[in-house]
């Protein structure tokens, strides 16, 4: 379908002319109203923010715009021509780059060929000139400032390397647009002022980028407009001059939050962990520390400070070399998951998609697979109400929002997969239960709502170990903090007695 | 130079040399006829049909398919082309070509139900192999053509080294040079490592996926040909059941069937290994009816290698990741 471009000519006059428009688009699948009417429109050169919580229909908006998904209603014009829906060759032919949020890359290419796959595609049968794309991949990386090793597979990278992988993909093609769909979730901060730096060049070279964040902090820090998505209807595009985190987050949740510390925590019982000069070498040293039942026990540190092997070891995936782990007061060993489960000890990972989740199969398998055997009631059968039962409990607890129970993990959003990691673990009634990072990727309304459940937990008497680089959240949300610095732990805090800057300097010194 | 050692030790493809190697020596001592200029031509002549289809099924194993209906395209086409050159004469030219044109076909329309039925390519191949193969069996009758031109049944070896081995060393480098120099070659990597991004990225689906069947339906063809030429007549159920020995040593050369993974050199040495194994088992007189279970066991071991080495790597990279 082409008609000329008058349709949307009586829309307010615009500073800059837009280069896409999306006019009232609504996607439907199976079930959920993805996009309800929803029209966005992105100016030449601009930095716009799309917000809102997990399942609102961000990713799904985007995979329209790059021809993945087609539209059920809605026109989308480009370059002055308005299509019924895009292919993914038209839409990156008109300059639009994506950097999905699963990254999408080719864990078995290497860097340089997954940074310049696109030139494979420019001409069926040509020949590959594999030393051009070395030299290419390195020029774009260090347009970006990285030095990433290009001969290497990228299925062997860590997934923060991946991430840049994917920048640089979209760095390499002639971009006019280049959306980008929570391209920080696994970077550390000097690579995140590096990307926003980056983001910003873009722009001087007339390129317009949107941005996918929950970090309200970074979308502040770059936006120019900001557009926010409730539950797939549009509730409005701001500039950003209008707006600040707090009212953000109103928009986004339609309702208002206050933060504010937590008490003190005091109690007489004993401990149920206890930690004594733990060490394995290169990762973490001489680890000391107590936590009650009850307690909520913050460890910040940044990506590499030795945190997420801390975490590990508790949990039987990284045997440490020396130093003994207490439990109930009794020596434990833990050279396995399982014998850390039998533990009581349950761990929400930070890297939900290739340590917590079985991503085909369905929301229900996934909540119950680590309780089975709770489950089996004659014979050894699975008892199907009893399972029923404790999946529905789960997914309304933690709000899970899905069609039902039945349908594969990966059809859920981002946000949404990181709920039923959660509730995974809750499931098999932990007395230890270690949280890394459970609010990365996670919208403020839901973040909240995971604090909240983590309160609830504690309150039941779990003990909570709570892993995070975000000073505030640490600040709010934990009675105790352990900085954790260079593999070590350097400092001991309480969160009524230090400010966020004095916090924020402990954990770069 | 430790670490290069150790880096080579790793790579699949050496350790399967390194196999090959041990048991050549240890036949050879135990046998004088296996290690003589005769003996080894000849089992590189009768491994050469089987190299060939190899080199088509790669092809498809890289994308993330699988074909396992080669064998009955070659044989559909090794009968329609022997009919055509009984009825009206030709030459290698014409013979090839044709063989090549309906192989092909075949093949694009394996890939045309995966992609538009989006059924899973073992049951889309697994019935189109059932299917060319019954009508084969119901037009010939189960009956062989011996009556094959004179030019197309007698040896012919270029330098010395015969005319199979000639074309099985043709199609290899054919598709050495599609999967490594050609863009559409790094597309099939692509479409078998992350096939959702593939799309993503614009590359044509149904365009890779016919050119893969296609090209698997028409190595499977050309084998056909010089399957027929080795043995002087064409016998409608000779190629059947060959699929799996086939898929065996395209595996054991490092081919992953979840796709994105494959060498030629892996293939060759894969093809190699079970070709030094059967030989070297005839020469001392070991039944044939026992093959198959040595050939079993040989492929159980090699691929619960590979899978352990995967899994292994998997973990490192977790840890790596942290
Ligand atoms: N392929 C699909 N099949 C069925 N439902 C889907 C599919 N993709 C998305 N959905 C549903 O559409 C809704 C919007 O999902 P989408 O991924 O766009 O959310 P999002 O705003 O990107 O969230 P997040 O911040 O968690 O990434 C969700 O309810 C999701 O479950
Ligand atoms: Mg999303």
């Amino acid at each position: 379908m082409m008609v000329p471009r008058e349709l949307a000519e009586h829309d307010q006059p615009e500073p800059t002319p837009a280069f896409v428009e999306m006019l009232g688009i609504s996607k439907r699948f199976s079930g959920v109203q993805a996009l309800r009417n929803v029209s966005f429109t992105i100016r030449s050169a601009e930095i716009h923010c799309l917000a809102g919580e997990n399942g609102c229909g961000k990713s799904t908006l985007i995979k329209i715009l790059a021809g993945v998904y087609a539209p059920d209603e809605g026109t989308i014009i480009l370059n002055q021509q308005a299509h019924s829906h895009l292919s993914p060759a038209a839409s990156q032919r008109a300059g639009v780059q994506i950097i999905y949020q699963d990254l999408s890359l080719f864990p078995n290419l290497s860097v340089a060929e997954n940074i310049l796959f696109r030139r494979h595609l420019a001409m069926p049968s040509r020949l590959v000139r594999r030393a051009e794309i070395v030299k290419q991949a390195r020029e774009v990386m260090a347009r970006l400032g990285v030095n990433l090793p290009v001969e290497e597979v990228v299925g062997r990278l860590p997934i923060a390397t991946r991430q840049l992988v994917a920048i640089c993909r979209v760095l390499a093609a002639e971009a006019r647009l280049v959306v980008m769909d929570e391209p920080t979730a696994s970077l550390t901060h000097h690579e995140i002022d590096a990307l926003l730096e980056t983001v910003r060049g873009l722009k001087a070279h007339r390129i317009a980028t949107v941005f996918v964040s929950h970090k309200l902090e970074e979308v502040m820090r770059i936006a120019e407009r900001v557009t926010v998505l409730r539950d797939g209807s549009k509730v409005g595009t701001y500039p950003a001059s209008e707006i600040n985190r707090y009212r953000l987050t109103e928009l986004m949740t339609g309702q208002k939050f206050e933060t504010s510390l937590k008490p003190a925590f005091s109690s007489k019982t004993p401990p149920i962990l206890e930690v004594r000069g733990l060490t394995r070498r290169g990762h973490y040293e001489e680890v000391d520390f107590l936590l009650r039942p009850g307690e909520i026990l913050g460890i910040i540190g940044r990506l590499g400070s030795g945190r997420t092997e801390l975490a590990l070891s508790l949990f039987g995936m990284n045997p440490p070399d020396a130093g003994e782990v207490l439990i109930g007061g009794k020596p434990a060993r833990l050279p396995t998951n399982r014998a850390a489960i039998r533990h009581g000890i349950g761990y929400v990972s930070e890297d939900r998609l290739s340590l917590g989740l079985v991503m085909p199969q369905s929301i229900a398998d996934n909540i119950v697979i680590s309780v089975l055997k709770k489950l089996t009631g004659v014979l050894g059968l699975i008892d199907g109400g009893r399972r029923r039962k404790s999946v529905n409990h789960w997914i309304d607890e933690l709000h899970v929002k899905t069609r039902a129970p039945d349908r594969p993990v990966q059809e859920l959003s981002g946000g949404n997969q990181q709920r039923v990691v959660l509730a995974k673990w809750l499931a098999t009634d932990p007395r230890i239960l270690i949280l890394d990072s459970p609010t990365v990727g996670v919208d403020v309304g839901a973040k909240v709502g995971i604090y909240q459940i983590i309160d609830a937990l504690a309150a039941r008497g779990i003990a909570i170990i709570f892993i995070t680089d975000e000073v505030e959240e640490v600040l709010h949300q934990t009675n105790r903090i352990l900085v954790m610095l260079s593999r070590r732990i350097t400092a001991t805090l309480d969160p009524g007695k230090v400010t966020e800057r004095e916090l924020r300097e402990a954990i770069s010194a | 130079m430790r670490n290069f050692v150790r880096f080579l030790f790793r790579r699949h493809d050496v350790q399967i040399g390194l196999i090959v190697v041990i048991m050549a020596a240890c036949f050879s001592t135990i046998s004088s006829g296996f290690l003589t200029p005769g003996n080894l031509m000849d089992m590189l002549e009768s491994y050469s049909v089987m190299a060939i289809m190899a080199a088509g099924l790669l092809v498809v194993l890289i994308s993330g398919g699988i074909d396992i209906s080669f064998a009955a395209i070659a044989a559909v086409s090794q009968f329609l082309v022997a009919i055509i050159l009984v009825r009206f004469g030709g030459n290698w030219f014409v013979a090839f070509s044709l063989a090549g044109l309906f192989g092909a076909l075949l093949g694009v329309v394996n890939a045309l139900l995966i992609y538009y039925l989006g059924a899973i390519s073992v049951i889309v191949t697994i019935s189109t192999m059932t299917f060319y193969f019954s009508i084969l069996m119901f037009v010939t009758q189960g009956k062989s053509i011996y009556n094959l031109p004179n030019w197309f049944t007698s040896d012919i070896s270029v330098l010395a080294i015969p005319f199979p081995v000639v074309v099985a060393a043709i199609a290899l480098l054919l598709t050495l040079f599609l999967v490594s120099r050609l863009t559409i070659g790094r597309q099939i990597y692509g479409l078998g490592g992350n096939p959702e991004a593939a799309k993503r990225m614009g590359c044509n689906i149904v365009g890779l996926q016919c050119f893969v069947y296609g090209y698997s339906g028409f190595m499977a063809a050309v084998a056909g040909i010089v399957q027929a030429h080795r043995v002087e007549e064409v016998v409608p159920y000779a190629l059947i059941g060959r699929e799996l020995d086939v898929l065996a040593a395209v595996v054991l050369g490092g081919a992953s069937l979840s796709g994105g993974v494959g060498t030629v050199s892996g293939t060759v040495l894969g093809i190699v290994l079970l070709a030094v194994l059967q030989n070297g088992l005839t020469l001392l007189g070991v039944s044939s009816y026992s093959f198959g279970v040595v050939t079993g066991i040989v492929i159980l071991v090699s691929v619960s290698a590979t899978a352990y080495a995967a899994k292994r790597q998997r973990k490192r990279s977790i840890r790596d990741a942290i």
